[in-house]
């Protein structure tokens, strides 16, 4: 029964279910956001992780993995992540309620009344203070901070993993090589980020939670934080071990264990698969067909939308030309992550445009 | 007892540092905050569903409070911690081992994996609030950089202890370095910036090599993320936390509906 249990986890925190349960838990959450945002949901969800990590607990793989005292912020940022996003959510459902019956926000009611910052702010300040460096003192008291080996450059652990909160990175390097994993897709989460509140011209939701008068924002921006940050980290602190291969939470951590990988290129499907000839040896002209799909992807798919979506986003009004496609552009490298893991994972597909003596590979 | 309070109180001393009775009338409240430096960075009044913590969650505070550990808990590390390859390591070691009841280090640790989470949820809540609409699209933007400033804070201490995890850690996340477009040797593009079959990005001149001064993770990039860590980013840090705090406010303080 025990060790059923165990193989069922592992089998279902695996990279490909793992990323396909936490799209279906974040689409079932907000859509039926009436049921999620009960408070007997949340408080049945936190019991039966709290029964589960304590079951788990005797198990020597998850406790070795769990008990690293670099990863007990990890399993913070889990329990805190789930928790605020239902707050927020139980909150906007609350709001959006109250709006359909043509009442004032709860924020817009409390707003209203004005309280002095001393005492009421400056209090709770306090408070937190207090509370804050009171946890701060016991936890550096009951946990010493690790200290391995002293550094040899000749001696590389396996796995070498960048800090925690760069895990998400990290993992895109299965799908994609380090100048858009490492340097490319981070610039564009900065810029991205930057570009939010002049992209996003939705005058509603100012200062308040609310869910259905931005549906699309708040979706969106679950989708990059919860999934595609927050879980990519979780999955590489825990999930990941030597060589980076794929590990269970019950599972030893194997240095032998290979996962046989035979990724194919867009090009070899296009000439040998298709064609029925050989590759070209010009990159240029083997590469047409990846070089194609990006010219597809990113520039006839903008302009074809252009009509429709500006007419629905913006009125049609032509003074947002710009903004609309620094946001398609955004949104299409954002796509271009869950699309890549799908082809890897249904077709083999390593590269859609692979040059590697030009280190250019998509 | 309260006859020495109000000896304290009335004294010239007490009078001459706080120029008001004590907060409990609206007068002397609103004097409380306004004649406080420490506390003008606050409105005399604030709405009261700006200061609900089911609202705010309080992590801008948590992240501020955070910075406030890292720097004091920092300072005393620096006195015993010098930035070389051969006395990196044995200093920190000797934190552990030589100094009872001592926990610099872990207060410094634990802190800085918090503040990165506190800042992340910090950016959640005003996502999640709306936060960053006009008037505050300023704020956000100077909020972003605060978020990466707080992620180079976090990279460049990770390598300060000089152990197997700090050395290893650093150059997986500088390797990625390499594959800078045009400026990184192992990048698309830096095969054109060559004249005459010389190239002129290479592993000995490439972005990689100006982070870490060197080909590897080595003695000239320990010191180079030392000051950083301890002076650089921190100032860079510091004055747009002011820049932030100060639009706060002058964007209408802790956002509501409007």
């Amino acid at each position: 029964m025990g060790q059923d249990i165990k193989n069922l986890v592992d089998f279902l925190t695996s990279p490909t279910l793992y990323f396909i349960e936490f799209t279906l838990a974040i689409v079932f959450a907000l859509k039926f956001r009436a049921f999620f945002t009960k408070k007997s949901v949340i408080t049945a969800f936190f019991v039966v992780m709290t029964v589960f990590f304590v079951w788990a607990f005797g198990d020597p793989n998850f406790n070795r993995i769990i008990t690293k005292p670099d990863n007990i912020p990890i399993i913070i940022l889990l329990a805190t992540v789930v928790y605020f996003s239902w707050l927020s959510l139980r909150r906007a459902y609350i709001n959006d309620e109250l709006i359909k019956k043509g009442e004032p926000t709860v924020e817009a009611s409390m707003g209203k009344q004005r309280v002095f910052t001393w005492p009421d702010l400056v209090y709770s300040e306090l408070i937190f203070l207090v509370l804050f460096t009171a946890v701060l003192i016991v936890w550096s008291i009951e946990i010493t901070a690790p200290i391995e080996e002293p550094a040899a450059s000749a001696r590389t652990p396996n796995p070498s993993k960048a800090p925690w909160y760069f895990l998400g990175l990290q993992e895109l390097l299965v799908y994609f090589d380090p100048w858009l994993a490492g340097v490319l897709l981070p610039s564009f989460i900065i810029v991205g980020l930057c570009a939010i509140p002049y992209i996003d011209v939705n005058p509603k939701g100012n200062g308040y939670y609310t869910f259905e008068e931005r549906k699309f924002a708040v979706a969106f921006f679950w989708v990059g934080f919860l999934l595609f940050w927050v879980s990519f980290v979780i999955l590489g602190t825990f999930l990941r071990g030597p060589n980076w291969s794929f590990f269970g939470p019950f599972e030893y951590w194997d240095l032998h264990k290979l996962e046989p990988m035979v990724n194919v290129d867009l090009a070899t499907y296009f000439w040998t698969g298709m064609l029925d000839m050989a590759r070209p040896t010009n990159p240029i002209i083997r590469e047409m067909p990846g070089f194609v799909s990006l010219f597809i992807f990113f520039v006839v798919i903008p302009k074809a939308l252009e009509k429709p979506l500006m007419n629905k986003l913006f009125n049609g009004d032509r003074a947002h030309l710009i903004r609309y496609h620094v946001m398609m552009q955004l949104l299409l490298w954002f796509a271009l992550i869950p699309i890549k893991m799908l082809l890897r994972w249904t077709v083999s597909l390593k590269y859609i445009v692979g040059i590697p003596e030009w280190f250019f590979n998509v | 007892m309260n006859k020495v309070f109000d000896y304290i109180r009335a004294s010239q001393i007490w009078r001459s540092i706080f120029r008001h009775g004590y907060p409990d009338t609206p007068r002397n409240r609103t004097l409380a905050v306004l004649s406080n430096f420490f506390l003008h960075l606050h409105p005399v009044k604030v709405r009261r569903s700006g200061i609900q913590l089911s609202y705010t969650w309080c992590m801008g505070g948590v992240t501020f409070f955070l910075f406030l550990i890292e720097t004091i808990t920092g300072l005393l590390l620096m006195f015993y911690y010098r930035p070389t390859a051969e006395l990196a390591y044995q200093d920190i070691f000797a934190l552990r081992e030589n100094v009872p009841l001592g926990i610099m280090r872990e207060l410094h640790r634990w802190s800085a994996h918090l503040m990165v989470i506190s800042v992340w949820l910090h950016m959640y809540r005003v996502f999640l609030t709306g936060s960053y609409k006009a008037p505050r699209e300023f704020n956000w933007n100077v909020g972003v950089i605060l978020l990466v400033l707080t992620l180079l804070l976090s990279f460049t201490g990770y390598l300060l202890p000089w152990d197997q995890l700090a050395v290893w850690a650093i150059t997986v996340g500088t390797n990625m370095a390499r594959a800078t477009p045009v400026l990184g040797h192992e990048g698309p593009g830096a095969a054109l910036v060559s004249l005459g079959g010389l190239d002129f990005i290479h592993a000995g001149d490439d972005v990689r090599f100006g982070l870490l001064a060197g080909r590897f993770v080595g003695e000239g990039a320990l010191l180079r993320f030392y000051v950083l860590h301890c002076v650089g980013i921190p100032i860079a840090a510091a004055v747009l936390m002011a820049v932030h705090f100060w639009r706060i406010r002058k964007d209408g303080g802790i956002s509501g509906p409007l």
